[in-house]
């Protein structure tokens, strides 16, 4: 039986308070404008439209605070590096970032929908009792203020009949207009956010999401022209407004009941996303500044099939096992920034990244740094290259586990050859002061193509274990799982070998896909006990369906083994 | 930026075009907001580019994730031939169904983004992209097992079966004894 409060639970509380607190502000603000006498003559005017927008707007102060914390990446770094002290479940929660940015940009859409409706009930009351409502307490609200002396509750002044006087007011009116530009900003946001985009045309990702500056522009000025109006405590002391509405033809005429006066809202957006915007900053300037730094290219690589690795040199550059970095060409382009995993490890004096050619930058990259060419190189031809990072992610985790298992999928082995060959160094240096006792590795691929690399890595991990009489510390396991018809014949005549026919190694290739089930009950009967790391890089589905295996292997009893589920992903 | 395909962004753009007319439609159509037969007309003008505008076209290089249930709309939509296939038909089509739209503060959010899908698919035309419809790939085989294999292998195991596989006994025709034998009649 399976335990996915330890695997999840976490994740699920930060979900509900943030819930939670959305709920309790929609809820508070909309009472606010609902209940209190100052908005009584508002509430006259504009029904509970009025309320219906305020309190998604307070709703989108509180997302708008939090959207952009998630993505100051050099902020995580920083507290899940000084959280050396937490336990690793909290430093996990910060790898759910993603995660978290994209649910609150749905709340913002969601509650960004619920205010424009309201507004647009708004706006054509508004219109409406300015242009068409006679001899109604509507029409004697909304005329005030055409004297002089007196103040406005009603903020159309002009008298244009609808449709076109709601089309007037939403242009012509500050609050209006930047509603409509950060409407279409956010829009358009989120059309180029879509997986099937992201994925594919990364660069038109990451321009349009560029539109958020104009976003948190036009969201903090959009309360500056103090529109929503309500009645000045001065004026309520003077004029009830529970006793006087029914008299509205007689305000100013009686003692009772003079005239009375409003004021609008101070904007208070500002105060919810000042903060955030400028931790934002920062981060970036950091990035900025951290690139700045030289970066030397000490070695170019060409592997086999489309993948190139690139070894540099920066000065103070610290990474630990599994970080990765965002690396920038000015050559090839001037303001992408790609992510990749360091293959690295910490004890090499250079760091190293293995890119692999899939699109437009990784082409021009490839070029710049002279790999389609034959010939050797010289230093100073070879292109500059910035580097943000590096950055935290899960396989730090790796050593606080006595136990882990490591599953990369095709190009997804990467952030473990970082982690293979530190443990090595580690191993060699002290190997008593190594938690690490025991590494499953699976490496599943679809072609062969993708051992070449790697595969030499293995093959001298394996043959210094051998040396060492260690051959049980990392057991690793490579699943093929795409062949065709003579692939498939070549295997089987070359069967009996020593060394498998694919990568040279003594462990032979499986085919196929591993049988999960059995992986987990084997580990779980030979660790008891035990808190065993899972770390994965590769596709979603796979993702899925290791977290279902940790939550269903691992005991509900705290002493019994428990696999944690941790996954990489940019 | 040589590999985009800005068709995919227009498709997101004018399938959410499509959902906010509808939206702002129903909205000054349900409070009947004063001009809202322009509300009614938005809300058949936003339905019908979800209709057309919910089939993912192929993409040229890789796959194409299809949304769900998208292939009888696929069929469809593949009826009108050079009309539904040609983006600069697409760009002048959303242009002239925004305009409508344009007259009502509920819905002339719609009429912006729709201009803008519009826009994004003349770019997409002007780089020579078509629409092409997913089509279904052709059942392989029937179910084997009367279904209870759920994904049976398709290609062989590039193992011999195990029996191949052990080593063949050594020859046990005789047992030749170093030191002869004599049978001793009892």
């Amino acid at each position: 039986m399976g335990n996915w409060v330890v695997n999840e639970g976490l994740s699920i509380f930060v979900i509900l308070v943030w819930l939670g607190l959305n709920a309790f502000l929609f809820w508070w603000y909309y009472r606010v404008y609902d209940v209190p006498d100052k908005y009584y003559y508002s509430r006259q005017l504009l029904g509970s439209a009025l309320a219906w927008a305020r309190a998604p707007a307070a709703c989108l102060n509180f997302n708008c605070l939090l959207i952009l914390l998630p993505v100051c990446r050099n902020l995580l770094s920083f507290l899940r590096g000084s959280s050396a002290c937490c336990s690793t479940r909290i430093r996990r929660q910060l790898d759910r970032n993603l995660t978290f940015h994209k649910m609150v940009a749905w709340m913002i859409a969601l509650h960004t929908a619920i205010h424009t409706i309201a507004h647009l009930f708004n706006v054509e009351r508004c219109v409406d009792a300015r242009v068409e409502a006679k001899g109604t307490i509507q029409a004697a609200l909304s005329d005030l203020g055409d004297k002089s002396g007196e103040t406005y509750l009603n903020f159309v002044r002009k008298k244009i009949s609808n449709p076109e006087g709601g089309l007037y007011v939403a242009f012509t009116y500050l609050a209006g207009l930047s509603g409509v530009i950060i409407t279409l900003a956010l829009i358009l946001i989120i059309t180029s956010s879509t997986k099937t985009i992201r994925r594919s045309y990364f660069e038109v990702f990451w321009y349009t999401h560029h539109l958020f500056v104009i976003f948190f522009i036009g969201l903090v000025i959009h309360g500056a022209g103090r529109i929503v109006r309500g009645q000045t405590d001065e004026s309520l002391k003077q004029h009830n407004p529970n006793k006087c509405d029914k008299n509205f033809t007689q305000w100013g005429k009686i003692s009772s009941c003079p005239i009375p006066q409003f004021a609008g809202n101070p904007p208070m957006t500002w105060k919810w996303v000042v903060v955030p915007m400028i931790l934002y900053f920062f981060e970036r300037l950091v990035r900025f500044w951290r690139s700045q730094q030289k970066v030397v290219i000490t070695k170019v690589v060409n592997h086999p099939f489309k993948t190139f690795e690139l070894q540099m040199m920066k000065k103070g550059f610290k990474m630990e096992v599994g970080q990765y970095i965002f690396v920038q060409c000015p050559t090839v382009s001037h303001l992408e920034w790609h992510p990749f995993t360091l293959t690295s490890a910490p004890e090499e004096d250079y760091f190293s990244i293995h890119i692999r050619i899939v699109g437009d930058w990784t082409e021009g990259l490839s070029n710049a740094c002279g790999c389609d060419k034959q010939e050797f190189q010289e230093a100073w031809k070879l292109p500059k290259i910035l580097v943000d990072g590096p950055f935290g992610t899960a396989s730090e985790d790796v050593f606080s586990y006595e136990t882990v298992m490591l599953v990369g999928a095709g190009i997804g082995v990467t952030p473990f050859a970082s982690i293979l060959k530190s443990v090595w160094y580690k191993y060699c240096s002290d190997a008593t002061s190594l938690r690490l006792k025991k590494i499953y590795f699976y490496w599943l691929c679809r072609d062969t193509h993708a051992f070449e690399w790697f595969a030499d890595l293995l093959q001298s991990l394996e043959n210094q274990m051998q040396e060492r009489d260690n051959a049980q510390f990392l057991s690793y396991n490579i699943y093929l799982t795409g062949w065709d018809e003579s692939q498939a014949t070549h295997f089987t005549v070359h069967h009996d070998e020593e060394k498998d026919v694919i990568t040279g190694l003594k462990q032979k290739t499986l085919y196929g896909r591993p049988n999960w089930e059995n992986e987990f009950k084997t580990i779980a009967s030979q660790h008891p006990s035990s808190r065993v790391g899972v770390f994965l890089c590769g596709p979603e589905a796979l993702a899925e369906t290791l977290n279902k295996q940790c939550i269903n292997n691992s005991d509900a009893d705290p002493r019994g083994v428990h696999f944690i589920f941790n996954k990489e992903n940019f | 930026m040589g590999r985009i395909e800005w068709a995919m962004w227009a498709n997101e753009q004018a399938l959410a075009s499509g959902l906010i007319l509808v939206t702002g439609g129903i909205v000054a159509v349900a409070a009947q907001f004063k001009g809202w037969p322009f509300a009614a007309y938005a809300i058949a003008a936003g339905v019908f580019v979800c209709l057309l505008e919910y089939p993912r076209g192929k993409r040229k290089k890789g796959s194409t994730m299809e949304r769900c249930g998208q292939k009888y709309l696929t069929a469809v939509v593949k009826v009108f031939g050079p009309i539904t296939r040609n983006y600069y038909v697409r760009a002048i089509l959303h242009a002239a169904l925004a305009v409508p739209a344009g007259f009502l503060l509920s819905t002339i959010l719609g009429t912006a983004c729709l201009g803008i899908a519009s826009a994004i698919y003349l770019l997409a035309a002007l780089r020579g992209e078509e629409w092409n419809p997913i089509e279904q790939k052709p059942q392989e085989r029937p179910p084997v097992g009367g279904g209870t294999i759920k994904q049976p292998p398709t290609m062989p195991p590039p193992r011999p079966p195990a029996e191949t596989r052990k080593k063949p006994p050594a020859e046990l025709a005789g047992q030749e004894n170093p030191i002869p034998v004599t049978v001793e009649a009892e």
